[in-house]
């Protein structure tokens, strides 16, 4: 195993093969604004109310450039980079910005499909798909997939699993 | 539901009977639970014989309440096991019912208080799979059975042919054949101050003497001797009040050790019993029993925190599925020479006698890439603590001392850095996936490759940079996933590829330019093997 190949730094891995629903850099996106808010808007708060320093304006500006920048930038990496498959044997996902996660589950081991619609993913019809396994470190999600998309691929998903004899561990 | 106390309820399916605990629980139960409020009733008695005529009856009233909780508890609980499932009914009004599909069991624990040993009694504890963490109704608890009739549930519940209900009340069982593997050895006491558990216990230990202690309405300082040798002692030069404190507790923390290694561990056997089911028996004054089904074995792990390695020795624990941390974790033996915990490694995973033991594969080194990450890790830290601490002795510089004993601290982060690359390894034997990590707490794990059920790859930036990643083999036993830690890109493929062949997908070669391109082009080094 420890040949002297000298390989490209990322996985030699295939990248799973479909992207996300083009929305979810909206939902992304949302969501970044959203978490920068949360912070960005006690800081206001305080400032404004309480006559808080004048560093803590110098933060809150911060906070919120931070957040427009991620917004800008961030979705549109996450885009290329989020990926999923479900092959044969395997449902294989691709996700991380700064962190890459591969993640993969033999479909013959799979317990569980749920589909999940968080506030944001509804008003946008987005949801996500998530295959459980045995293991509490194994399950594997499938974010920002157009609703119905997500139906059709967690009612496949749960008939090849009931198709799959044993208790899959 | 209607609630009948009966013993034989009409409205069940009357082909397998239900069965009762011991009736000896009704002398047990109450006993137990009066002796949990030993101090109360103490305190109460004590402070209610003089004045006040009521408090005795109210004793007494406590007394009776709690004999009579105890025979409707053992009227209203009933258990069978059908062909199909185990069923436990509990409870008068608030009435309970638990039902553990068979081939879902995955251990059969046996536990005997003294209490309960003095009765001849065993509480059997059966534990089912967990679905994904998600519904945690992961089995169900007999409280208790006579010892002999617990002995061949145990037997039964672990046997997967689906076996005859049975109705009759049961024969004594006949012992079969089990292979001993490992027995203990006296000389093994020499470990037991050096785990951290035993010393956890002894505070434990020193925590209950306190609230006993404190719900008896008795401080320490009453204790005759112990206000003159705090007095003593104060009057003492700090160091040598300081070195005595720390010596007193030491040899408490040893000899509380060695005690609980005794309590733990007297009597202890390994065996692999005749249906392949691997047994643990220890326990001086409570008898324990862990068996773990042979087909729920997913692997060994042999554990090796720093102050036992220091000693040379390593304690060897089982990864089955359903054998959460409550199940006394897995462990197979006590902490043991390091030779002796990865034979027993083997022995459990039926090594061929032509093999190695799967922990003692000889294992492959990580890239130097790894070496230099684990120096970053463990220095930058450090690094950083210096320069604050200068900095503070710099503003204030009446605490101008604090930085040079920082100083200490970097040639210890750059020896745990060393170590912990040199524990970095793993290998693929035919049958087994063998990782080896850590540097405070090192830990080998020889996972079944039919136990993989999957795996996660992670690469941070640095990671990147350096060509590595870190490989999880996840699995349904013990931690649910094993790292192998900062191994090259394409071994960790080629790695994965080899334990479960066919589940990575297929590469093909114009498919990896999404990877490289996010990758970008200045940090493409090759890697340094």
């Amino acid at each position: 195993m420890q040949t002297g190949s000298t390989v490209p730094t990322a996985l030699p891995l295939r990248p799973p093969a479909h992207r996300v629903d083009p929305r979810a850099r909206s939902w992304w996106r949302l969501r970044g604004l959203g978490g920068a808010g949360v912070v960005a808007l006690p800081q206001l708060v305080v400032a404004l109310v309480l006559g808080g320093p004048g560093w803590l304006w110098g933060t809150f500006v911060a906070t919120v450039v931070a957040g427009l920048c991620y917004a800008a930038v961030v979705p549109g990496i996450l885009f290329r980079i989020h990926r999923w498959e479900v092959t044969d044997e395997a449902v294989y996902t691709l996700s991380g910005w700064l962190v890459r996660e591969w993640r993969i589950a033999p479909i013959s081991r799979v317990q569980t499909v749920d589909t999940e619609h968080g506030p944001l993913q509804q008003l946008l019809g987005l949801a996500s798909v998530t295959v459980t396994t045995a293991s509490a470190r194994g399950p594997v999600t499938i974010r920002g997939l157009a609703t119905a998309h997500a139906q059709e691929l967690a009612r496949q998903l749960t008939e090849t699993t009931q198709a799959t004899p044993g208790d899959a561990t | 539901m209607t609630v009948s106390a009966d013993p034989v309820d009409p409205s069940v399916d009357a082909e397998v009977p239900w069965r009762r605990l011991d009736l000896r629980m009704v002398v047990v139960e109450p006993v137990r639970t009066l002796v949990k409020f030993v101090p109360v009733l103490l305190v109460v008695l004590i402070i209610g014989s003089t004045n006040d005529p009521v408090r005795p009856w109210i004793t007494l009233g406590i007394g009776v309440l709690v004999v009579v909780a105890g025979v409707v508890r053992w009227r209203t609980t009933r258990y069978r096991i059908t062909a199909e499932r185990v069923e436990l009914h509990s409870g008068w009004l608030r009435r309970q019912r638990r039902s553990v599909p068979r081939d879902r069991i995955r251990t059969v624990d046996l536990t005997a208080s003294p209490l309960h040993r003095a009765f001849r009694l065993s509480v059997v504890a059966v534990r089912a799979a967990e679905s994904g963490g998600e519904h945690r109704n992961g089995g169900l608890t007999l409280d208790a059975v006579s010892t002999a009739e617990a002995e061949t549930l145990r037997r039964e519940l672990l046997d997967r042919r689906p076996a005859e209900p049975r109705s009759t009340p049961l024969a004594r069982p006949v012992e079969p054949e089990a292979e001993v593997l490992a027995r203990l050895h006296w000389s093994w006491l020499r470990f037991a101050p050096l785990t951290f558990s035993s010393l956890a216990g002894v505070g434990a230990i020193a925590a209950a003497g306190f609230n006993v202690l404190n719900e008896l309405g008795v401080s320490p300082t009453d204790v005759d001797g112990v206000d003159a040798a705090a007095e003593r002692l104060a009057a003492a030069p700090l160091w040598l009040a300081v070195g005595s404190v720390g010596l007193a507790l030491l040899v408490v923390a040893v000899v509380g050790s060695l005690v609980l290694f005794t309590e733990r561990w007297w009597g202890y056997r390994l065996t692999r019993e005749a249906d392949g089911t691997l047994r643990v028996r220890r326990g001086l004054l409570t008898t324990r029993s862990l068996s773990v089904a042979e087909e729920r074995l997913r692997g060994v792990g042999v554990h090796e925190p720093l102050l036992l390695r220091a000693g040379g020795g390593a304690q060897t624990r089982a990864l089955s599925t359903g054998l959460g941390r409550e199940a006394q974790g897995g462990v197979l033996q006590p902490p043991a020479p390091r030779a002796e915990a990865h034979r027993v490694a083997g022995a459990a995973l039926r090594r061929v006698p032509d093999e190695a033991d799967p922990t003692r594969t000889p294992l492959l080194p990580h890239p130097p890439a790894a070496r230099r990450r684990r120096y970053t890790r463990a220095l930058l830290p450090v690094l950083v603590l210096v320069a604050a601490a200068a900095g503070v002795g710099r503003v204030w510089p009446g605490l101008g001392w604090i930085w040079p004993g920082t100083v200490v601290l970097v040639p210890l982060a750059a020896l745990l850095a060393a170590d912990r690359y040199r524990a970095l390894g793993h290998a693929l034997t035919p049958r087994h996936l063998v990782t080896r990590l850590g540097g405070l707490s090192r830990r080998t794990v020889a996972l079944q490759r039919s136990g993989v059920i999957g795996w996660t790859v992670r690469q941070s930036p640095f990671q990147r940079r350096a060509g590595l990643v870190t490989l999880q083999a996840v699995t349904a036993a013990g931690e649910g996933g094993y790292r192998i830690l900062d191994v090259g890109a394409a071994d960790a493929v080629a790695l994965a590829e080899a334990t479960t062949p066919g589940l990575l997908p297929r590469s093909s070669a114009g498919c990896t330019e999404d990877l490289t391109d996010a990758a970008s082009a200045p940090r493409r080094r090759a890697r340094r093997a």
